[in-house]
């Protein structure tokens, strides 16, 4: 498949879709909404970069998938995931499909871990909550195993740690241990890599890869870094208060880029192309709000 | 500086387990034969090392065998309201909405009512006991339990550790279970010491009244009644069940005190 060439719409014809979003918008209580009319498609081992300003409503658009939304959140559209509908779907069956057919990757890996409970147990839980799906098997081995798998190669102390014992890329390496856990068809990862530093950023980014691939799961990767998301993801999605505003593969977003806010994102980005003693460009030299 | 509180509350609230603990074993004279022969001995003299009573029943075993029934009444009335007001605060506080109103203001009426009017009311329904004073202690209890469990619920809640447990799948009852009642377990901790020492006053007052423990069982609040006809001839009489109260409670205060300083981040840097 073409990631250079070719217009969004033709490029994943053919391929099962995996996350179908439709029209969705959000809304908390009587504000307007943080998500109006976002549609999306990921198809089966496809990564789909959504990227955007913090309050841009990615974060609400993933959550909404997850159907993770405080209560009195409003949603209008359609998510589906293998073509079920996941809006609407009560809880029970949707905590069935958390985990197991798709899972999230969060920001902040200092407080996605449980202070209480040790990491091995912690991976555990993902294992047991989807005991179906996994068929059987001593969980201790697995989860020694998938936290092998994600670099941790000294397995058995890690496990045996609680989180405030660990640093903060082994932490997301845990965190990723256990979204990874279940081969889910859905990865979502919230800026996962956002609170590290560049060296274990990179370090993170090539295991997601070489994970993602091996399982064959698709990913919805959020984040505000186009160079972190134009290592990961085929194609990009560009959005700027609650809406898209542009959607396609990657190589015609990084070169060939309709929309101004999209312009000056990527400008702001290859600060390699900037010549020496010159400002370096900003977002607001292409697009300002209220313009 | 700050751990004192901590060390000396758990050696008086030891102090006292150790005592009601040996009274079961052993008292230096018995705490309950009425003895015509030595009463009102004072202290230091034929044995007695804190005089005896009107009864001629030796002081200090009676102080020995009291403080086995108010540790008893302590924890169970503790240990009814942990087990009614946790779980009730931890249900409003994952629920939310609604559910959470109708509780929190259930507990604020539940409040108010004075626990000294439920166990009267209790004594004069099914007749003065042991049980009816740590039933009457511990439903008075539960809202403060209560309270606390759901604003350490609401807390927990809102932790990226939970959002996470729950985008892995974790059904509520779980992320109660295994995330919740762990991460407020300290704090609930702390209120169950706080608690264990208004209820041992709340004991020491209705036994005074004659709400709790039938006699002859000796407790220190029934030590006080039977001191005051002695009020002016043997005050030292009073002194003594009022010392060990005051330790009693002392020391829980000091010991919950303690614990949540310990327990909180944000005095950390003080130390």
């Amino acid at each position: 498949m073409s990631t250079e060439h070719g217009s969004g719409g033709e490029r994943s014809e053919g391929v099962e879709t995996t996350l179908a979003v439709s029209d969705l918008t959000v809304s908390f209580g009587r504000r307007p909404p943080s998500v109006r009319g976002v549609s999306l498609r990921i198809g089966r081992g496809e990564r789909l970069g959504l990227i955007g300003e913090s309050g841009s409503g990615k974060s609400v658009t993933a959550l909404a998938v997850m159907g993770l939304l405080p209560e009195y959140a409003q949603t209008w559209g359609s998510v589906q995931l293998a073509e079920q509908e996941l809006l609407g779907m009560n809880d029970r069956r949707l905590s069935r499909l958390r985990g197991s057919a798709m899972s999230m990757v969060f920001q902040e890996p200092m407080t996605a871990l449980d202070p209480t409970m040790r990491v091995g147990r912690q991976v555990a839980e993902v294992f047991a909550l989807h005991a179906v799906r996994n068929g059987t098997g001593a969980t201790r081995h697995r989860v020694l195993n998938a936290l092998v798998e994600v670099g941790l190669g000294e397995g058995e102390r890690i496990a045996n740690a609680y989180p405030h014992e660990l640093s903060g890329g082994q932490r997301q390496r845990v965190v990723l241990a256990m979204a990874l856990a279940n081969a889910p068809d859905l990865v979502i990862c919230d800026e996962p890599t956002t609170a590290l530093d560049v060296t274990v950023q990179a370090q993170v980014l090539d295991l997601l890869d070489a994970q993602l691939t091996t399982r064959g799961s698709s990913c919805l990767f959020i984040s505000h870094d186009l160079a972190v998301v134009a290592r990961l993801c085929s194609s990009v999605a560009v959005m700027l208060d609650g809406e898209i505003v542009e959607q396609g593969p990657l190589g015609q977003i990084l070169h060939d880029a309709e929309h101004p806010y999209t312009r000056g994102l990527v400008a702001a980005a290859r600060i390699d192309r900037v010549q020496r003693g010159e400002r370096l460009p900003t977002v607001a030299d292409f697009w300002e709000r209220g313009r | 500086m700050r751990r004192a509180n901590l060390l000396v509350g758990a050696a008086l609230v030891g102090l006292v387990l150790v005592i009601a603990a040996v009274s079961l074993v052993w008292t230096p004279h018995d705490p309950i034969r009425v003895d015509p022969a030595h009463v009102l001995v004072p202290p230091l003299q034929g044995g007695f090392l804190l005089g005896t009573d009107g009864f001629g029943i030796d002081v200090l075993s009676r102080l020995m065998v009291s403080a086995r029934f108010c540790v008893l009444v302590g924890i169970i009335a503790v240990g009814i309201a942990a087990l009614v007001g946790v779980p009730l605060g931890m249900v409003a506080g994952q629920r939310g909405g609604w559910v959470s109103e109708l509780i929190m203001r259930a507990t604020d009426v539940w409040y108010a009512f004075p626990a000294l009017l439920l166990a009267i009311l209790l004594a004069a329904a099914v007749g003065a006991s042991t049980v009816t004073a740590m039933v009457a202690i511990g439903v008075a209890t539960v809202p403060a339990f209560a309270r606390v469990a759901r604003a350490g619920t609401v807390q927990v809640m809102a932790q990226d550790y939970v959002l996470a447990a729950r985008a892995a799948g974790t059904p509520p009852i779980r992320v109660a279970a295994r995330h919740v009642l762990p991460n407020i377990a300290p704090t609930i901790g702390v209120q169950a010491s706080v608690s264990f020492g208004i209820a041992i006053l709340a004991e020491a007052a209705l036994s005074y009244l004659g709400l709790s423990t039938r006699p002859p069982t000796p407790t220190w609040g029934r030590m006080l009644r039977d001191a005051q006809t002695y009020l002016f001839s043997n005050p030292e009489l009073a002194v003594w069940p009022g010392l060990a109260i005051a330790v009693a409670v002392l020391g829980c205060n000091l010991l919950g005190d303690g614990l949540r300083d310990l327990l909180d981040p944000r005095l950390k840097e003080v130390r």
